[in-house]
């Protein structure tokens, strides 16, 4: 949560207990009393107890716990089991456990009394340990123990007061009632902080509640928010995020299978990004899922799995026997399985158990596989919100989130049942194709934002090695799956085959042409060879007609003696 | 409720209440003592918290009241939680004044002012309940 940072913060006692520090903004106020009130069996003891222990411990503030209900033999024993060794505490000094002992058969009343046994017993514990922290569990036990509630009522404001001017932080545990707050209206008194813890069950499936009804001096988050109690105490989740500040990555990461990265603007979903592959039964999203997961794992990225529907070695038998080996990541520690049944617990204790392995494990994968086992009866909006904090909180981790979805048979394909594709940055929708007499897998990106990605219907075969996308047919019905696409490679085949020999025989034919062209070529220079000859002999014959008629001319003047000199040497003068 | 007593009751750090009135109050011979004296003892500690105007007159409900109908077989301490504190917790007090039968057994307790002298002599199991 950004909450604007207050000039003059009110002083906060950090509670420890995750998850409550950030719903309040620090803590509890420090230094004033807090209610915290619920039924029966809600966990107030716990959470007063978590808060002296976690005090004394992570912020050294000593804590007295003032029980009125429980023993303090009862309390070490009952919070044992959650890892607080509180016998320890008290032997450090630490912590001092006050029972106090009311009961209402063994005491008579006569006239005027006040409490101040009371504060000399908690002052006097307060000052043996030099306590910061003060829990009243459960104070309104005094209205059944002490017959005069107008004294008690008052005594009862000077105690708070009194708390106050201490300045111990003061945890004052309330019984719900109808109605009110509190059964004796404690709330009267107790105005700084009011935090109310609710235990209730819907579906069968009980869920715990926590909620900062008040905090006067300063911002809360007001919502209800589910909190579990396990072997760690108590974790609440502030898991409605307030805002959208999440970074988004550019990085892109593989989908572990190559033709689905070309699909996706050729390098996969981008980091942090919260995918869904959606389907009817049997189209192979967990294995698809599963293809992811080796991909993941294979850079050396830790992945959680949280599983549904199946346990740990179905899944991994069932993707080893696509060529996909699980196990051994598994073993590696690189991929952790969470494996629950969705009827287990209630839709928070769900979403609280996936904060607290994701915490632990701190994968930058995590699988939901499906999400639609959670939606029973009418709990779909409930569902809804669920996930929207699960993808946020993913979001915020930069976590690559990878849910898969059932879609029911006849029902839209665009549309999940619990209505949260707007949530999803990147969604696969698998789908059957029916054509012909056979169903065949086909798989389509539906929406991928932020990248620019194909439009094309894949047909895709689960082989023993995998998820494999084929290539695609397009014949007048549309894209050809199954054995229509065979039918039509064989087509293609043919075709080829036909256009290879087509070639061929132009090769042929041209190489015929061009012999033709060159005989011809031939035939032509004889001819004009044999032409040229002729003309070179009809050219020398000319010649010596001429040489000749020379010749004839000298000798005709020698003899004429028409002159002295002949025009040429030749010949003789006789 | 007085507002002086209140004042008092806030401040833990006021002085304790002198020597002289603590035996003033009756507080003499150890209780085990006179204990195994009377078999028949009625063994009575008074928590009060400073000298308070209702501790003063808690005091002086009991005496009349013992010297009453216990005379000769009580024995009254009376504790000031403003010096022990920590007596406090063992007899499980939270009202001032407080009065314990330790006793004969069982414990009881009386809180108030025992201005109601019959309801002291009912705690004290000195009257039948009705």
């Amino acid at each position: 949560m950004n909450m604007p940072e207050e000039k003059m913060r009110l002083p906060k006692a950090p509670t420890g207990i995750q998850g409550l520090d950030e719903i309040t903004s620090g803590g509890l106020p420090k230094g004033r009393p807090t209610l915290v009130c619920g039924s029966a069996g809600c966990g107030k003891t716990l959470l007063a107890m978590e808060f002296l222990v976690r005090g004394a411990r992570q912020y050294n503030e000593p804590g007295v716990f003032m029980a009125f209900e429980e023993t303090e033999n009862d309390l070490i024993q009952n919070v044992a089991s959650l890892g607080f060794d509180l016998k320890d505490l008290i032997a450090r000094k630490k912590m001092v456990i006050d029972f106090v002992y009311i009961e209402r058969s063994e005491i008579e009343e006569t006239g005027e009394y006040d409490l101040e046994g009371l504060f000399i017993r908690l002052g006097q514990a307060i000052d043996s340990i030099g306590a910061k922290r003060v829990v009243l569990d459960t104070i309104e036990s005094l209205f059944s123990g002490l017959p005069n509630e107008l004294i008690l009522r008052a005594e009862l404001r000077r105690l708070f007061r009194w708390l106050k001017e201490k300045g111990v932080t003061a945890i004052i545990t309330g019984e719900r009632s109808e109605g009110s707050l509190t059964r004796y209206g404690l709330e009267e008194y107790v105005s700084d902080c009011v935090i109310i813890l609710d235990h209730r069950s819907s579906e069968q499936v009980s869920s715990r509640r926590l909620r900062v009804v008040k905090y006067r001096g300063s911002s809360h988050g007001t919502n209800e928010y589910p909190f579990l109690i396990d072997e760690d105490g108590i974790s609440v989740l502030p898991v409605t995020s307030l805002g959208l500040q999440q970074i988004a990555s550019t990085q892109r990461i593989p989908t572990g299978i190559e033709r689905l990265d070309s699909m996706l603007g050729g390098a996969g979903f981008f980091r942090g990004s919260s995918v869904l592959v959606s389907g009817t039964a049997g189209t192979g999203k967990s294995s698809l899922a599963a293809h992811f997961v080796a991909a993941a794992c294979q850079r050396g990225e830790q992945t959680l799995y949280f599983s549904f529907e199946e346990s740990p070695s179905q899944i991994m038998r069932n993707m080893h026997s696509i060529g996909i080996d699980l196990q051994k990541w598994e073993k590696k520690g690189l991929l952790q399985f969470q494996a629950n049944r969705p009827t287990f617990t209630g839709l928070e204790m769900h979403l609280t158990m996936m904060h607290k392995a994701i915490n632990a494990f701190k994968p930058k994968v995590v699988i939901v596989d499906p999400l639609n086992s959670f939606v029973m009866g009418g709990n779909a909006t409930e569902v809804k919100a669920m996930l929207m904090r699960l993808v946020d909180f993913l979001k915020m981790k930069e976590i690559t989130g990878l849910f898969t979805n059932l879609t029911a048979g006849g029902g839209a394909l665009e549309q999940t049942d619990i209505a949260i594709s707007s949530l999803i940055d990147t969604w696969l929708l698998l789908r059957d194709i029916e054509i012909s007499g056979e169903r065949n897998r086909g798989m389509y990106i539906l929406k991928s934002r932020g990248m620019a990605h194909s439009n094309q219907i894949r047909e895709f075969l689960i082989t023993d090695h995998g998820i494999e996308l084929r290539d695609v047919y397009i014949g007048s019905g549309g894209v050809l799956t199954g054995s229509a696409r065979l039918a039509q490679e064989a087509q293609e085949q043919v075709a080829q085959t036909i256009h290879d020999q087509d070639v061929e025989r132009r090769k042929l034919d041209l190489e015929r042409k061009r012999k033709i062209m060159e005989a011809q070529i031939t035939a032509l220079r004889f001819e004009f060879e044999a032409q040229e000859f002729e003309a070179m002999n009809i050219i020398g014959q000319e010649h010596a007609r001429e040489d000749h008629q020379t010749q004839e001319r000298v000798d005709m003047a020698q003899i004429r003696k028409a002159d002295a000199k002949p025009n040429r040497q030749k010949g003789n003068s006789k | 409720m007085k507002k002086e007593s209140v004042d008092r009751k806030t401040d833990l750090n006021a002085p304790p209440l002198p020597k002289k009135d603590r035996e003033d109050m009756g507080v003499g011979a150890s209780e085990t003592q006179f204990a195994q004296a009377k078999s028949d003892a009625f063994i009575l500690r008074l928590y009060v918290a400073g000298q308070t105007p209702k501790s003063m007159m808690a005091f002086a409900n009991l005496k009349k009241i013992c010297e009453e109908h216990l005379k000769g077989q009580y024995f009254i301490e009376v504790v000031d939680l403003l010096e022990n504190p920590t007596l406090a917790r063992g007899d499980q007090i939270l009202a001032i004044p407080t009065l314990v039968r330790k006793l004969p057994v069982p414990v009881r307790k009386i809180i108030g002012d025992l201005s109601n002298t019959e309801r002291v002599l009912i705690g004290l199991d000195l009257l039948p309940r009705e």
